[in-house]
C-alpha cells in the first residue's frame, strides 16, 4: 500500500515544478497559465488524497468546485490574453510593465 | 425694582447708538449719530442713576442675575450675567454720567473732523464695554469687558491713523497692556484651577479655601496660592490702571482726542483696574503680601509720576501725569484695605479729572489746537468758564478743603497713616510729598494757561501750526488769533461736572466712606477698620471736617505746593528757568520720564524683535518650513523614490515574492515542527 | 509489490516528466501536449484514489475543454516563441534551484514521519457504492449554494470571455433586432397624396 505522505509528496513535486515553470516561462504567459494550471492540479492532487486518506467526501467535493473556478479563470485568462495581443502584437510579459513605480 | 430688561436696556443702550453711528453713519449724517448716541448714553445714565437711588436710598437688595449662558464645558460656565451692588451701581453712575458730558462735548470738540461718525460710535461702544465691565457677575464677562475697553481705547488713541506718532502710541498702550493682561488671564485661570468657577458669588464664597494652599509650578517652589492670584490678577490692574512699571501707555495715549483722554484714560478705563481689586476684595484680605506689592507700587507711581508732571509742557500730559498720580492713590488706598475710599477717589477723581481734562480740550479748541503751555497764558479773559471750572478742577485735585477731592484724599491719607503692613510708612511719606507734588503742578498748569502774559501769536507762523498740522483739523481761525470762549456744548459739561468736582464729596463722604453702604460689595478682614482714624474726626459731620482740614498736615502741604507755584510762575517767572538750571540732572530724568521708555524701547522692543528673528529664522524656516513641512515631504519623497523600485511592474517579481514567502512559511513550519 | 503501488510510480514518474516537460519546451503546442498528458495521467492516479467521477471530469473539462481552449488559442495567435525564451537558460539554474530547495522543504514536512501508516491508517481496499453518486448526494444536499455559485461563475466567465474578445468590424451589415421591433409607422409608412387620374391630368 502506498502511504499518504507518497501522494503529498508528488502534489509538492508538482508544485515545485510548476513554480520552476513560472520562474524559467517568465515572458510567456501561455506557458505561465498552464503552469499555473499545474500548479491547481497539485492542490487537487492533495484534496483527493486526503479524501481519500480521511474517508471524507467533503475533499472531493472541493476538488470539484476548483475545477470549475479553474475553467472559469483559463478562460478569461486567454480571453484576455486574445485582447492583449491584439493591442500589443505581443504576450512578452517583459512588455508588460505599466504596473510599474 | 431692579429688573433684567432694565439692567439690559443700561448695557444695551449706548450699543445700539454705536451700531447706528458706526455702520450706518453715513445715512444717519453727523446730526444723526451724536442725536442717537447721546440718547443711547442718556438713556443709560438716567437709568443708572435710577438703579443707584433704588439701592443706595431705597434700600433695594443687591441683584445677581444670569442673563444667557454663552457656553458650558463641563462644569465651567461661561454666561452673562448683572451683579448690581452698591459697587455697580456707582460705578455704573460714574461711567455713563462722564459719558454723556463727554459726548456732549463731543459736540464741539470735534465738529470739523472727518471721522465725526466713528467717534461717537466708538465711545457708545466705549460706554458700552465698559458697562458690562463693571455689571458682570462673573470672571468672564469682567475679562470681555476688560478687552474690549482695551480695544476701544487702543482705537480711539488711534482715531487720527494719519499720524504716527498715533499709531505708535496706540500700539504701545496695546502692547502694554497685553502684558498686563496676560498677567490678569493667568489669574483668572487660577482661580478657575483652584476653585473651580468663574461666578463672583461662588468663588467669593469659596475663597477662604485657598488659605494655606500652594502652588508647585516647578520643584521645590511653592507659592501661596492666595497671594498669586492677587499679584496676578493685580498685574492685569496695573496695565489697565497704568502702574509703574506698565505706565508708559498713559501719557502717550493723549495722543488722542482730548475727550477720549477725558473718558476713557482719565474717569473710567484706567479705573477699571481699581474697581477690578475693589470687587475681588475677598480675594485680596486673603494675603498681606499683595496688598504689601500694592501699597509700595501704588505709592511709587503716585509721588514719581506726579513729579514728572511738574517739567511738562504740553498740557494734556500735565494732566495725563497727574491722573498717573491719582491712580497712585487710589491704588495706595487698596493697598491699605480702604476699598471704599479708592472707590470713593475713583469718584471724585472721575469727575474733577474729566473736568480738568475737558478744561484742557477746551483750551486746545480755543488756542486752534495748540497743546503747549509756553505759548499760552493770559486766557482768563478770553474764556472765563473755562477758567473759572479749572480753578475748580484744580482745587479739588490739589484737595482743597470742601472739595470732592479733599475728602477723599484725606481718606486715603487717613487710612494709610493707620494701615501696619510692610510698606505703609513709605507710602505715607510719599503720598505726604505728593500731596505737594500734585497742588505744584496743578497750579503750574493753571497758570501758565490762564494767568500771566499772552505767550500766543508771536511766532505762530514760524512755528505752532506747522507742528501740529496732522491734528489740526480746525480750518478756521488762521487769519484770527484770538482765543475765544468755546461753545455752549463744550461749557456745559464744564459747568455740569464742575458741580460734583465742588460738592460731591461733601454729601456723600459721610455715607460712603462710613455708613455701611457699600455693605457686602467689600469684604474686609476680621476687625480690619482702615478709616476708624479718620471717622474720628468725621464725626461732627463733613464741614467740621472740612474746617479740621486746615489744622492737618495734608492741606498745608498742598497749600505749601499752590504757594510755591504762585511765586514761582506768577511773580516770578524768571526762577523757573533758574531752577531748572540749577536742578538740571534731575530736571533732565524727569524729562525722559525715568527712562522707561528708552528702556523699554531697548530691552523689551528690541529683544522681542530679536527674539522674533531668530524664531523666524530657526524656528519658522529652519524647524517648521524646513523639517515639518518640507522635511516631512522629502522624507515621503525619499522613502517612495526607495520602494518603487519594489513595484517593477513585472508579474513574475510579485510572484517571486509570493513563493520566497511561502518558502520561508513552509521553512519555519518544518523547523518547528 | 501490489499492482497499485506499482502503478502508483509508474504514473507518478509519467506526470513529473510530463509536468517537467510542460515548462521546458521549445514550442508551446508541444508543452500544450504534454500538459493533456499531465491532466490524463492524474486523472489515472485519481482512479487510485477511488474518485472515479472526478478523474472523468478531469478528463472530460480539462482535455476535452480547456486544453483544447489553449490549443486553439496558441495556434490562432501567431506568436513569435524566439523573444519568449529570451533569458531561459539564465533563469534556469535559479528556477531550479529554488524548486529543489522548496521541494527538500516540502518532502521534510509531507515525509512518511508525519504523513505515513502510523498516522494516517491504509483506506479499506474497497469502497462500498458509487462514487459519482456519493459525490452528487453531497453536492445537491450539502453543497447545493456553492454549486449554484460556481453554475454562476462559470456562466459570468463564459459572458466575460465573449465579451473581452468579441470585436465588432466595420462594414458588416448586421441585423439589429432591437431596432427591427422599435421601429414604429412614422418611420416606415409615408402616405402620399396624389391626385385623382384624370384625362386632364394625364394630358398634361
Amino acid at each position: 500500500m502506498i502511504p499518504l505522505s507518497y501522494w503529498l509528496v508528488l502534489g509538492a513535486l508538482l508544485f515545485c515544478i510548476s513554480v520552476a515553470g513560472i520562474f524559467i516561462n517568465r515572458k510567456n504567459v501561455i506557458v505561465l497559465l498552464m503552469a499555473i494550471e499545474l500548479m491547481l492540479l497539485s492542490v487537487n492532487m492533495n484534496f483527493i488524497a486526503f479524501s481519500r486518506y480521511l474517508d471524507d467526501m467533503a475533499g472531493q467535493v472541493f476538488v470539484f468546485f476548483i475545477l470549475t473556478v479553474a475553467a472559469a479563470e483559463a478562460a478569461i485568462g486567454l480571453a484576455i490574453l486574445v485582447v492583449l495581443f491584439r493591442a500589443r502584437s505581443t504576450i512578452n510579459v517583459a512588455e508588460l510593465d505599466t504596473l510599474r513605480g | 425694582m431692579i429688573t433684567e430688561s432694565l439692567l439690559l436696556t443700561i448695557a444695551l443702550a449706548p450699543l445700539v447708538g454705536a451700531i447706528i453711528a458706526g455702520l450706518f453713519g453715513r445715512q444717519v449724517g453727523r446730526a444723526g449719530a451724536h442725536t442717537v448716541t447721546i440718547l443711547g448714553v442718556a438713556v443709560s445714565t438716567a437709568l443708572s442713576l435710577y438703579v443707584l437711588k433704588l439701592i443706595a436710598l431705597d434700600g433695594h437688595p443687591d441683584v445677581n442675575l444670569s442673563v444667557y449662558t454663552w457656553f458650558e464645558i463641563g462644569s465651567i460656565k461661561a454666561e452673562v450675567g448683572f451683579l448690581v451692588d452698591p459697587l455697580t451701581a456707582v460705578m455704573m453712575s460714574v461711567v455713563t454720567s462722564v459719558s454723556l458730558m463727554v459726548h456732549i462735548y463731543t459736540i464741539g470738540y470735534m465738529h470739523e473732523d472727518p471721522g465725526y461718525q466713528r467717534f461717537f460710535a466708538y465711545i457708545s461702544l466705549f460706554t458700552f464695554s465698559m458697562l458690562m465691565l463693571v455689571m458682570s457677575n462673573n470672571f468672564m464677562q469682567l475679562f470681555f469687558g476688560w478687552e474690549a475697553v482695551g480695544l476701544v481705547s487702543y482705537l480711539l488713541i488711534g482715531f487720527w491713523y494719519k499720524r504716527p506718532t498715533a499709531i505708535f502710541a496706540n500700539l504701545k498702550a496695546f502692547l502694554v497692556n497685553r502684558v498686563g493682561d496676560f498677567g490678569f488671564l493667568l489669574g483668572i485661570g487660577l482661580v478657575l484651577a483652584y476653585l473651580g468657577s468663574l461666578d463672583y458669588a461662588t468663588v467669593f464664597q469659596k475663597a477662604p479655601e485657598l488659605v494655606g494652599q500652594t502652588f508647585n509650578p516647578w520643584g521645590t517652589v511653592e507659592w501661596a496660592v492666595p497671594t498669586l492670584i492677587c499679584l496676578l490678577l493685580f498685574v492685569g490692574a496695573m496695565g489697565k490702571s497704568a502702574q509703574v512699571p506698565l505706565h508708559v501707555w498713559l501719557p502717550d495715549s493723549m495722543e488722542g482726542p482730548t475727550p477720549i483722554s477725558a473718558l476713557i484714560h482719565a474717569a473710567t478705563m484706567v479705573t477699571a483696574g481699581i474697581f477690578m481689586v475693589a470687587r475681588m476684595s475677598p480675594l485680596y484680605e486673603l494675603s498681606e503680601v499683595a496688598l504689601s506689592t500694592i501699597l509700595v507700587i501704588g505709592s511709587i507711581t503716585a509721588l514719581f509720576m506726579g513729579f514728572i508732571g511738574i517739567v511738562q509742557n504740553d498740557i494734556k500730559r500735565v494732566v495725563a501725569y497727574s491722573t498717573l498720580s491719582q491712580l497712585g492713590y487710589m491704588t495706595v488706598a487698596l493697598g491699605a484695605s480702604a476699598y471704599s475710599a479708592a472707590i470713593f477717589h475713583l469718584m471724585t477723581h472721575a469727575f474733577f479729572k474729566a473736568l480738568l481734562f475737558l478744561g484742557a480740550g477746551s483750551v486746545i479748541i480755543a488756542m486752534h489746537h495748540e497743546q503747549d503751555l509756553r505759548r499760552m497764558g493770559g486766557l482768563r479773559k478770553y474764556m472765563p468758564i473755562t477758567f473759572a471750572t479749572a480753578w475748580i478742577g484744580t482745587l479739588a485735585l490739589m484737595g482743597f478743603p470742601g472739595t470732592s477731592g479733599f475728602y477723599s484724599k484725606d481718606a486715603i491719607l487717613y487710612a494709610v497713616g493707620a494701615a501696619d503692613r510692610p510698606g505703609a510708612t513709605f507710602a505715607y511719606v510719599c503720598l505726604m510729598i505728593g500731596v505737594a507734588v500734585t497742588a505744584f503742578y496743578s497750579f503750574r498748569m493753571l497758570y501758565l494757561a490762564f494767568h500771566g502774559q499772552e505767550r500766543f501769536g508771536h511766532d505762530d507762523h514760524g512755528h505752532g501750526h506747522d507742528d501740529h498740522h496732522g491734528h489740526d483739523d480746525h480750518g478756521h481761525g488762521h487769519g484770527d488769533h484770538k482765543p475765544h470762549e468755546t461753545p455752549w456744548v463744550v461749557t456745559l459739561p464744564l459747568i455740569l461736572l464742575a458741580i460734583p468736582s465742588l460738592a460731591i464729596g461733601y454729601f456723600t463722604a459721610g455715607p460712603l466712606l462710613f455708613g455701611d453702604f457699600f455693605g457686602s460689595a467689600i469684604h474686609l478682614a476680621e476687625g480690619r477698620e482702615p478709616l476708624a482714624a479718620m471717622a474720628e474726626h468725621f464725626g461732627h459731620g463733613p464741614l467740621a471736617f472740612a474746617l479740621h482740614g486746615f489744622v492737618t498736615a495734608p492741606v498745608w502741604l498742598a497749600l505749601a505746593g499752590a504757594g510755591l507755584a504762585t511765586y514761582i510762575y506768577l511773580f516770578n517767572p524768571a526762577l523757573a528757568d533758574k531752577a531748572k538750571s540749577a536742578l538740571a540732572p534731575i530736571h533732565r530724568l524727569l524729562e525722559r520720564k525715568y527712562g522707561f521708555d528708552e528702556l523699554y524701547q531697548a530691552v523689551f522692543a528690541k529683544g522681542s524683535v530679536l527674539l522674533g528673528r531668530v524664531f523666524w529664522r530657526a524656528g519658522d524656516q529652519t524647524v517648521i518650513d524646513g523639517l515639518m513641512v518640507n522635511g516631512s515631504a522629502a522624507l515621503v519623497d525619499r522613502f517612495a523614490h526607495a520602494v518603487r523600485r519594489l513595484q517593477s511592474g513585472f508579474l513574475y517579481h510579485y510572484a517571486f515574492m509570493m513563493i520566497l514567502g511561502l518558502i520561508v512559511i513552509v521553512g519555519a513550519f518544518a523547523l518547528l515542527k | 509489490m501490489p499492482i497499485e503501488t506499482i502503478l502508483f510510480f509508474a504514473l507518478s514518474t509519467v506526470l513529473v516528466i510530463a509536468a517537467g516537460a510542460v515548462v521546458t519546451l521549445r514550442n508551446p503546442v508541444h508543452a500544450a501536449m504534454c500538459l493533456v498528458l499531465t491532466f490524463f495521467t492524474s486523472s489515472m492516479l485519481w482512479v487510485l484514489l477511488r474518485a472515479e467521477f472526478l478523474a472523468i471530469a478531469l478528463v472530460l473539462v480539462y482535455v476535452g475543454a480547456v486544453m483544447v481552449l489553449f490549443l486553439f488559442v496558441v495556434m490562432m495567435l501567431d506568436i513569435n516563441t524566439t523573444p519568449l525564451r529570451e533569458g531561459f537558460a539564465r533563469y534556469l539554474p535559479v528556477g531550479l534551484l529554488i524548486a529543489a530547495i522548496m521541494a527538500a522543504q516540502m518532502i521534510a514536512v509531507l515525509g512518511t514521519q508525519h504523513f505515513g501508516f502510523d498516522r494516517y491508517a491504509a483506506p479499506a481496499a474497497v469502497v462500498e457504492g458509487s462514487n459519482t453518486e456519493a459525490l452528487g448526494r453531497l453536492l445537491y444536499t450539502q453543497y447545493v449554494y456553492p454549486f449554484e455559485i460556481a453554475a454562476v461563475i462559470l456562466l459570468v466567465a463564459i459572458v466575460a470571455a465573449i465579451a473581452l474578445t468579441h470585436r465588432r468590424r466595420e462594414g458588416v451589415k448586421t441585423q439589429d433586432p432591437g431596432k427591427q421591433t422599435m421601429v414604429t409607422k412614422a418611420e416606415r409608412l409615408r402616405v402620399v397624396k396624389v391626385g385623382s387620374e384624370s384625362k386632364e391630368g394625364r394630358g398634361a
